[in-house]
């Protein structure tokens, strides 16, 4: 994938391109479910330590989403229309996993 | 300009689906989002494939932008609603696009594919086929509201310089948004003098813009002078689009241009000034 010329969140469900050192990465990945199960199309938006906006993506069908981010804590808030929802995670570098619940 | 000329709202347009002259275009990096389900009757336009010069780095040209319209069936007295997703941000482009070539009537709809879908408005994936037209734009680029490289070098220290990328971008302890992978090859940093005003400021949750008051007092706060003209930046000049479409469309401001080269042009450049920190810096 290239990143130079693209701005846009990739497929959420696509595997981590090759070239992306996930050991150099920290990675926030999880799962948007609700009561019914995953929830595919939702609007998951990443936020800062101060609660400032870093970026947004749009679940997969199986309700995936991922970030590149920095080491340190962040917000994660899930907007759909069966609900909404938030998560808090300590990253490190490397892959975290954060389920994130809406309803 | 203001809001009520510049955008429209999701419950106007649905209720304008039908309206003849009314052209709805989705415009998105990725078109995988319309083919799966699309406002009723709008047209697509792919930002990468389409509104770039598949070559080189630049706009399509005049002509190129009057074969697209007229191959999408978009007419000169038409009035074109734009919208998409990622927060609008390449529907905001679009819009910046058509402003550079003259489009007489053109418009935002507010909070964009985000709104409509949240609001379980419809959509569907039905072909659209609209007859050609012969699109004539009014004018070549209307360098009022580009900013080139040397443009903004000169401005630095000047000019209001707003990056509106996040703030973690701005000082330069990241190199793209928070969605890709970061590495790259320019330098992290900003532009010396630069104000920090992330897009994401302008913008509610659902996508929408916030009030005018909310608005104003945001880039107050930030510390920009209205006296004086404008550039914002971003990373490829989508993000800054959106910043853009508020000073110039919904607030009014006079002097407004769009860096699109943005920072992965200016963090590339040998031997221009950077900023690190949070701190806008000195000229």
């Amino acid at each position: 994938m290239s990143t130079t010329d693209s701005c846009a969140a990739p497929d959420q469900s696509a595997p981590i391109p090759a070239s992306v050192d996930v050991a150099k990465e920290t990675v926030i990945t999880g799962i948007v479910s609700s009561g019914d199960g995953p929830v595919e199309g939702a609007f998951v938006r990443l936020l800062d330590s101060t609660g400032e906006f870093t970026a947004e993506v749009v679940t997969s069908a199986a309700g995936q989403f991922r970030f590149f981010a920095a080491p340190g804590n962040w917000t994660l808030r899930a907007l759909s229309s069966k609900g909404n929802g938030d998560a808090t995670v300590a990253a490190d570098r490397g892959i975290n996993e954060v389920p994130v619940s809406v309803g | 300009m203001s809001r009520e000329s510049a955008l429209v709202t999701a419950d106007w347009a649905e209720q304008n689906l039908e309206t003849p002259g009314l052209v709805f275009v989705e415009v998105d990096e990725d078109t995988t989002a319309y083919d799966g389900g699309h406002i009723p009757g709008a047209v697509k336009i792919n930002w990468k494939t389409e509104l770039q010069d598949q070559v080189r780095r630049d706009f399509v040209n005049k002509e190129q932008f009057e074969a697209l319209l007229s191959s999408k069936g978009i007419g000169n007295d038409d009035i074109v609603v734009l919208y998409g997703g990622n927060n609008n941000w390449f529907a905001a482009y679009a819009y910046w696009y058509f402003k550079l070539y003259g489009h007489g009537d053109v418009k935002l709809l507010d909070g964009g594919r985000k709104k409509w879908e949240l609001d379980a408005r419809p959509l569907n994936k039905d072909e659209v086929n609209r007859p050609a037209t012969t699109y004539t734009a009014v004018h070549d680029q209307d360098l009022s509201i580009r900013a080139f490289r040397d443009d903004v070098i000169k401005s630095i220290g000047s000019y209001n310089l707003v990056d509106v990328r996040s703030p973690d971008e701005f000082a330069g302890r990241l190199l793209a948004p928070a969605h890709l992978p970061q590495e790259q090859s320019q330098r992290p940093g900003h532009i010396p003098t630069a104000i920090s005003v992330p897009w994401s400021k302008a913008a509610n949750e659902d996508g929408t813009f916030k009030s005018d008051d909310d608005l104003r007092e945001i880039y107050g706060a930030a510390g920009l002078d209205n006296d004086k003209p404008t550039i914002a930046y971003c990373r490829i000049g989508e993000r800054s689009s959106h910043s853009w479409f508020v000073l110039k469309e919904i607030l009014g401001h006079d002097d407004v241009r769009n860096y699109d080269g943005s920072w992965t042009e200016y963090g590339s450049l040998v031997g221009v000034p950077v900023a690190l920190g949070d701190e806008p810096g000195q000229a």
